[in-house]
């Protein structure tokens, strides 16, 4: 038993959970409003967008690759997808712009995956030129700019209830639209196709030895171009939420948050060198970024400052796990040593 | 034909990139060559590629140590607004400001290039961060640290005596900020090619951990490399100051992105060890006139340029991918 | 006569313009350990990879249990009970040691899902198949290398194995570990499979195997029954060469000693440890590899700087916290692992020579001087009759003793007065080794003080003119090699 607890604790996630249980109860100190409905209301609807990219790059990081077109990839399906049904002056339901979003993101990330997987080009790079291309084609092709009416089903989706809290202190009242059940979904689904697939446990062998996994008869590069695919898919997804819930579709705002969400997936644990990491612990160092940058008008901290303390956090954060992991990692090689 | 495959091969990177623009200037001669092959032309690109030229750069030392900086933004921004500050405090909005000032002007910017570039190597080197994450993080701080300085808006109001210098031309013809920019490269170069650093940068690359066993000072190493990194982003904030005429925290917000794929594309292999100033060059030049020629078309949208950069990028991976090939089946 | 489980005759396969197999042939008996040596480079893998179905044959037959196979996948030779069990053992480290087990299993059942309470049977199964005791739920990262072969034999025989290929699995064991891993060998024979054991240590092909073959250069040079086989033999066959062993004879020892080490101790790894080191003399070090006797290496070279004691050069005090001080002190360091501590594989095996006494090829405006650059890269290559058409080619174009010899000539070039080494001759062939021994007798004659850390007891005995003991961080005793048995030494270690 004393083990297992010693072996949780060798993981970064009970440290990502205790730093926001403390940031919690220093905002609830400060301002007595962090343990209020509408905050955690608040908090849960900011997660909803930076938690699916933050699971798409999870996949991305565990196979040992990287993405970093996703905002891209998100903006150009968002984009074209609300687009093409303001064109059609669509009236339905909200289900055509997920399905017309998924159809775009595998296509896109079947773009990635091709490269990454069948020529078995370096990710980084790869994904560095396809955002680049995503983003030209957008801009230039499409000749995107700022729609600020969306088809009238994006917009119920958005902005309907799903639970609703209100601050009995200021009478603020805030909404979780129902996007955040697809956050909910996406995540039990990613969670059982790593946990219990073939294809899941794949994605982590490819990242734990790649040279292994063709050996051991995984077909390495489908696998890798499927998963390139799903996470288009689920960025997609993403742009859409974020679509309906903003109200509008500004093509560009998006973009750069790729850098934020890399560093809260791997303040959650996940090594960029691939195969180690947990689903929880990607959600819990995202949800840890998503809480500095909500939390600064609560502690009485002026918004210009939100940038300044994301950055230290991640500064600090990363810090911290690598002084961890240099410790465990050096017993290890000793006992390695001694077997040798 | 064989002498041309030797000289292919000894410089794989940048032949490949030569290739790409000739045919680039073959197709802009058939199709706007008096709009492009203009002496105007010619020094409109020269001025502008400095800015995020200096930023690559600085970028190709680290990733050739297997690292990567993507803190040069933050940097070049935090450099210029301290700069502007500067000037501000000691000559107030309008100036006049002598242009022997702009000595100490360059003197700041360095300077914050060597703290930034300090702290990275602290953490990469000491502390064992991934490269990526600490540059991030650092890139995270500085911008904001640039918006709580000045409530995110542009300062414009300053004496102007160093951007009207700097974004005016040498002898009528030469623009300042490319001298700038050649004076930076040549002494990479002669870091790289002609001192010991060059070989200890590649090798360390390689393999930190030999370089550690072979007696290498691998922290100096680092530090070395980050702080000509960070001076060299400076350095482009100051360039981007000139360009612009006032400061802002977000400024050349996708600088990074194309300061990172300028260096690839150069041929520095992202995994370290790997990398000739003279392809990171090529690539820049290409990369400007690439964007220089769309431009000239009226009827294509500008955005097209970042269409193109990227499948240049993707264009010379499969190249070298296919040009590998046989090699790897034996 | 028995009939053979494979027969391999005159397999041919050539990689561009290299015949990397010329004409072999290779026959094993059903449940016999059958050992297969050569040097590196000689076919020894090839032939595997044929086996197994990763490479194809440009010629030749095989035939298995009997039976004529074309054409063969790595599937239809795990189908027929061919299992190949590779030096770095083919295992995922991120996961757990029950589902690397299973993972195999559960791929070729062509089921979509995983069910873990399965994967915890089938890993339990596996690993009672040979009375091997792991904790199914540890990652595979956190087990000794000895631990993880044996969950790669498990694996291997999960699959009711016929033949089962060990590539050098000895390369990374320590001697009860062997002791361990052929007790198990053994029980397997008594099984009915056939093990191919390739080795190229001439004390394991004689314990544990009933019949060998050796390669030479991509060619069948000799089969048949190890009863038959002796040590000269065995080193011709494998070498083509006969080698007079030299014994070393110090002829030009200091009086005074050129490194003492007075109390060295190290927390956790050894204590207490005094020896004095004089010019012109080779001193062995060894002991198990547990004993602290890398670590004491990793002090003196300053990558563990020791907690207490002194280290003395020419008698006086100096404070050595990293190699740099190291080297300025004229004291080198040859790793363990040439390959992952020692060289830069891809880069040039002229920088690989120069690098570690670079700052001494600056002109003197602080550039670098590359015209000494290259002549000392010429001397060296030329001094250590490194085999290389040109220095600028990577150092992976080298076999495994010209490497060796790069980091050597690294190290000689620094000037140095004391060079340690660890595990010199490690996975370096027969040919090679001797003539490593020869320079470093040949280096100690002319006044370089050398410190030898192996296992290697021959290698010992022979090169060296005294010997410690290591035993649990401590010095258990010090010989003099002339009169020293293996099995006192032995002794002394366990």
């Amino acid at each position: 038993m004393n083990k297992k607890i010693r072996k949780i604790f060798q993981s970064n996630e009970p440290y990502i959970f205790l730093i926001i249980i403390a940031l919690g109860i220093v905002v609830q100190v400060r301002s007595g409003q962090f343990f209020t409905g509408n905050n955690i209301v608040d908090l849960l609807s900011a997660m909803i967008v930076p938690g699916l990219f933050a699971i798409a790059e999870f996949m991305a990081l565990i196979a040992g690759g990287i993405d970093v077109s996703f905002p891209a990839l998100a903006s150009l399906s968002a984009y074209a997808t609300t687009k093409f049904l303001l064109d059609r002056e669509y009236e339905g339901n909200v289900l055509l712009a997920f399905v017309i979003a998924i159809l775009i993101g595998a296509l896109l990330g079947a773009i990635n995956g091709f490269f990454i997987g069948y020529l078995n080009l370096n990710a980084m790079i790869v994904t560095l030129g396809t955002a680049s291309i995503f983003q030209g084609f957008m801009q230039g092709t499409l000749r995107a700019n700022q729609l600020s009416v969306i088809p009238a089903g994006m917009k119920e989706f958005g902005t309907a209830s799903f639970v609703t809290a209100t601050n009995k202190v200021n009478g603020l009242s805030s909404i979780l639209p129902y996007t955040f059940i697809i956050l909910v979904l996406v995540c039990a689904l990613m969670h059982f196709v790593l946990r219990y697939t073939i294809f899941g446990r794949g994605i982590y062998a490819i990242g734990g030895n790649a040279l292994s996994a063709h050996t051991a008869g995984f077909n390495v590069k489908r696998t890798k171009f499927i998963m390139y695919i799903m996470i288009g898919v689920i960025a997609s997804i993403g742009g859409i939420c974020r679509v309906c819930m903003m109200q509008q579709c500004h093509p560009t705002n998006m973009l750069g948050m790729e850098m934020n969400i890399i560093a809260g997936v791997v303040l959650g644990g996940v090594a960029l060198t691939g195969g180690a990491g947990t689903l929880t612990g990607c959600m819990l160092g995202t949800f840890l970024i998503i809480l500095v940058q909500n939390s600064m008008i609560l502690l009485g901290i002026p918004t210009t400052w939100s940038d300044v303390f994301v950055g230290l956090v991640i500064v600090i954060g990363v810090s911290l796990t690598a002084l961890q992991a240099s410790r465990p990692s050096r017993s290890r090689k000793k006992t390695a040593k001694e077997g040798a | 034909m064989n002498k041309v495959k030797s000289i292919y091969r000894k410089n794989p990177e940048m032949s490949r990139l030569l290739l790409i623009m000739a045919c680039w200037l073959i197709f802009m001669m058939f199709t706007q060559a008096e709009k492009f092959f203009t002496g105007i032309n010619f020094l409109t690109m020269a001025g502008q590629f400095p800015e995020y030229g200096l930023m690559a750069l600085g970028c190709m030392l680290c990733m050739i140590t297997g690292g990567i900086d993507l803190s040069v933004v933050g940097t070049a921004n935090m450099a210029s607004i301290l700069s502007v500050y500067t000037m501000m405090h000691f000559f107030g909005e309008e100036g006049p400001m002598p242009l022997s000032f702009s000595a100490v002007i360059f003197l700041i910017a360095i300077l914050t290039g060597v703290v930034v570039g300090s702290v990275n190597a602290f953490l990469i080197s000491c502390l064992g961060v991934p490269p990526i994450l600490a540059t991030l993080g650092m890139n995270e701080l500085l911008t904001g640290l640039c918006i709580v300085f000045t409530n995110g808006s542009a300062v414009s109001s300053f004496p102007k005596q160093f951007c009207d210098f700097f974004s005016g031309n040498f002898m009528g013809f030469i623009p300042r900020r490319l001298i700038v920019f050649i004076v930076v490269a040549v002494l990479i170069w002669f870091m790289l090619e002609k001192c010991t650093y060059g070989t200890k940068l590649r090798l360390y690359g390689t393999n930190a951990h030999v370089a550690k066993f072979s007696g290498i000072n691998t922290h100096a190493l680092l530090f070395r490399t980050y702080i000509t990194s960070s001076v060299c982003a400076a350095l482009g904030g100051l360039m981007m100051l000139a360009t612009y005429s006032s400061a802002r925290a977000d400024y050349g917000s996708n600088y990074t992105m194309q300061a990172i794929l300028l260096v690839v594309l150069g041929g520095v292999s992202p995994n370290g060890g790997k990398g000739k100033i003279s392809g990171v060059i090529t690539a820049i030049v290409l990369l400007k006139m690439i964007e220089s020629g769309i431009n000239r078309f009226r009827s294509v949208s500008t955005y097209y340029v970042t269409l193109i950069w990227g499948a240049v990028l993707i264009l010379a991976l499969v190249i070298d991918y296919f040009s590998q090939k046989p090699k790897s089946t034996k | 006569m028995t009939q053979s489980l494979l027969k391999a005759e005159h397999v041919k396969i050539s990689f561009g313009n290299v015949h990397a197999l010329k004409d072999v042939s290779l026959e094993i008996l059903p449940g016999e350990i059958h050992c297969l040596a050569g040097e590196n480079g000689c076919g020894k893998s090839t032939i595997i990879k044929i086996i197994s179905g990763v490479y194809q044959r440009d010629g030749g037959t095989i035939e298995f249990g009997g039976k004529k196979l074309e054409k063969i996948s790595p599937i239809d030779a795990i189908n027929m009970g061919i299992q190949v069990i590779y030096q770095d053992f083919a295992l995922f480290p991120n996961l757990t040691v029950a589902e690397n087990l299973a993972l195999n299993t559960e791929l070729a059942s062509g089921k979509k899902t995983v069910r873990w309470k399965e994967v915890r049977k089938i890993a339990q199964e596996a690993v009672a198949k040979i009375n091997f005791e792991v904790d199914l739920d540890q990652k595979v990262q956190e087990l000794t290398v000895a631990q993880k072969q044996m969950v790669a034999i498990s694996r291997a025989l999960m699959s009711n194995a016929r033949l089962i290929i060990m590539d050098e699995p000895t390369t990374a064991l320590t001697k009860k570990e062997v002791t361990a891993l052929f007790k198990i060998i053994l029980k397997l024979k008594e099984q009915g499979i056939a093990i191919l054991f390739i080795s190229h240590k001439l004390n394991e092909v004689f314990e544990i195997s009933d019949r060998f073959t050796i390669f030479r250069n991509g060619e069948m040079i000799a089969t048949g029954s190890t009863k038959e086989l002796d040590d000269k033999k065995f080193t011709y066959y494998m070498t083509g060469r006969e080698f007079s062993d030299q014994i070393f004879t110090p002829e030009n020892v200091s009086d005074k000693p050129v490194l003492e080490l007075k109390n060295l101790t190290l927390e956790g790894a050894f204590s207490d440890i005094s020896f004095s080191l004089r010019k012109g003399e080779i001193l062995g070090i060894t002991g198990l590899l547990d004993s602290g006797r890398t670590e004491l290496a990793l002090s003196m070279f300053g990558l563990k700087p020791a907690d207490s004691g002194q280290i003395l050069k020419d008698g006086t005090p100096v404070k050595i916290t990293n190699p740099r001080e190291a080297i300025d002190n004229k004291i080198g360091y040859v790793p363990e692992d040439r390959l992952s501590e020692g060289l830069f594989l891809t880069q040039s095996i002229a920088d690989n020579i120069i690098i570690s006494e670079i700052d001494r090829l600056k002109k003197k405006n602080g550039m670098f001087d590359l015209k000494k650059r290259n002549e000392e890269v010429e001397k060296w290559v030329k001094e250590l009759e490194i085999k290389t058409k040109n220095p600028d080619n990577p150092a992976t174009t080298l076999s495994g003793g010209n490497q060796q010899r790069i980091v050597l000539a690294k190290w000689l070039a620094c000037n140095l007065d004391v060079l340690i080494l660890n595990g010199p001759t490690v996975g370096v062939d027969i040919g090679s080794k001797h003539d490593i021994h020869m320079v470093l007798q040949k280096l100690a004659n002319q006044g370089l003080g050398v410190i030898i850390i192996s296992d290697d007891l021959p290698e010992v005995i022979q090169n060296c003119s005294r010997v410690l003991v290591i035993r649990n961080g401590k010095i258990k005793s010090e010989y003099d090699t002339q009169k020293v048995s293996e099995q006192m030494i032995i002794d002394d270690m366990m």
